[in-house]
């Protein structure tokens, strides 16, 4: 279904590809190490068969799903997007997925349901990274309901017509290109609608520098990494940063009335 | 007689001076040479060892060799006490004109490769990231001593001045070490083993210097 799964034209990037080899050797999945090159050397051990995803919280569908209970293969569309990483890389990557609000709306959030929280495996035996506590495991990210039900949100099963490799957070992850790439929650085996903004890994860590929102914005700085520019992989010079990573058209509604100076 | 100085008690400190200086030169030439062939690879076209963020790998490499030489700069001093010989001190203006070189070809990776000489980005970064402030302050600490390492400044200054001049590597240490800290993001431990062992060298001067008071 990965090679046939027909191509998203309007929500697509026309910019050319990152290479396949740079986007699986070139990964931050810190349950298999911080080094970059860590994820492909020790992802392999990961087991994603069978996997399942336990669906809590404020919603009518609770439950224990499998992966083949979640994805519908006809469903499968690819989405090529530019993703950037708050250490002020980015690349293009061609997904594979189904638009998340596809599956929320088949799970029937209830009212109450104002946030939506993922979780990654942590599971000791197979992610070495976890040994040493780089952040509170399991790694957790969260949305506001509108965020995840907006069509550019993509829960992702595959890049380049083929299924997701270990390191780039299989079986299934989220995708949110106006986001740094952090919020992209890999081997996501929980799923929890809550009325509460959610608690999330990175801004538990360092509030003052990671925020809930995450939205990619070249005008708040941060400690660490210029925001304002980014080297696009496999480029030698810099280039500036966009405001939701480009994708402003699309989605800077939903803050439309918030300053995302103190909401970042 | 320690361990370390009857495996050299076979040596002269001439030899140590004829043959060690010339080997120790080479070997800590070598992770400049390897940086320094993976760049004219890159530049030419070629495979390299650079990988997928070639600056990012440069900007590292080149500031862990920069932790590695003040370190053992740093540990010359205790080491010549722990073997109660003073030959381990003739290699240490080497060694401390290598962590000059080291720091000075990662401020080139950073500014000329990754920043490709954008000085107001340079700029922002000093103001707007206190680890870049820390690591600049770290090379502003070790210039002055690169500059004034000949025998003739020695003279200049009068060894008292210049002591208390090179105490500044202290400084530089210190800032080093704290420029790998705040740069990584989450709790990580290769800072901290830096951090730890800078630590451990500057608190054996204070302990010496407390205990020789009384």
């Amino acid at each position: 279904p990965y090679a046939q799964a027909p191509l998203n034209k309007a929500l697509s990037t026309e910019e050319s590809l990152t290479d396949y080899k740079a986007l699986t050797s070139y990964n931050n999945f810190y349950e298999f190490g911080t080094d970059k090159s860590d994820p492909k050397r020790y992802a392999s051990a990961m087991k994603t068969e069978p996997w399942s995803v336990k669906v809590s919280g404020a919603v009518e569908k609770a439950g224990t799903y499998s992966f083949d209970d979640l994805i519908t293969p006809s469903d499968l569309e690819s989405r090529i997007y530019r993703l950037r990483c708050v250490e002020g890389w980015s690349m293009v990557v061609p997904w594979i997925g189904i638009p998340l609000h596809k599956i929320i709306r088949r799970l029937q959030p209830t009212s109450k349901a104002r946030y939506v929280q993922f979780e990654t495996l942590a599971d000791r035996k197979m992610m070495r990274g976890l040994r040493f506590p780089v952040l509170d495991w399991p790694y957790k990210e969260g949305l506001r309901m509108d965020e995840a039900l907006h069509p550019l949100t993509l829960l992702a099963t595959g890049l380049y017509d083929a299924p997701l490799p270990n390191q780039n957070g299989a079986p299934l992850r989220l995708v949110i290109p106006w986001k740094y790439g952090f919020k992209s929650i890999k081997s996501i085996v929980a799923i929890r609608f809550t009325e509460k903004q959610p608690i999330t890994s990175w801004n538990q860590s360092a509030p003052s520098e990671y925020g809930f929102y995450a939205n990619v914005n070249p005008k708040v700085r941060h400690p660490r990494w210029s925001q304002a520019t980014e080297r696009r992989i496999g480029d030698f010079r810099r280039r500036d940063s966009l405001m939701f990573n480009g994708y402003a058209e699309e989605v800077a509604g939903l803050y439309s009335g918030m300053d995302l100076r103190t909401y970042f | 007689m320690s361990p370390f100085s009857k495996a050299l008690s076979f040596m002269t400190t001439a030899q140590i001076r004829i043959f060690g200086k010339p080997i120790l030169f080479f070997m800590l030439s070598l992770p400049a040479l390897w940086l320094a062939v993976q760049w004219a690879l890159y530049f030419s076209g070629e495979p390299n060892g650079l990988g997928i963020n070639p600056q990012e790998v440069s900007n590292r490499f080149s500031g862990r060799w920069t932790l590695r030489m003040l370190i053992l700069a740093l540990a010359v001093s205790p080491f010549a006490a722990l073997i109660n010989k003073p030959w381990p001190l003739m290699f240490r203006r080497m060694v401390g004109l290598f962590a000059f070189f080291y720091v000075t070809v990662h401020l080139g990776s950073y500014l000329g490769l990754d920043l490709a000489l954008d000085f107001s980005a340079l700029w922002r970064d000093i103001v707007e990231r206190v680890y870049i402030l820390f690591g600049v302050g770290a090379f502003l600490c070790l210039l002055p001593l690169a500059v004034t390492s000949t025998k003739g400044w020695i003279k200049r200054l009068g060894a008292t001045g210049w002591k208390a001049l090179h105490r500044l590597v202290y400084v530089a240490g210190l800032l080093a070490a704290l420029h790998f800290l705040f740069l990584v993001k989450g709790n990580q431990l290769e800072p901290k083993i830096y951090a730890a062992i800078i630590a451990a060298l500057l608190l054996w001067r204070l302990y010496r210097r407390l205990s020789q008071k009384r």
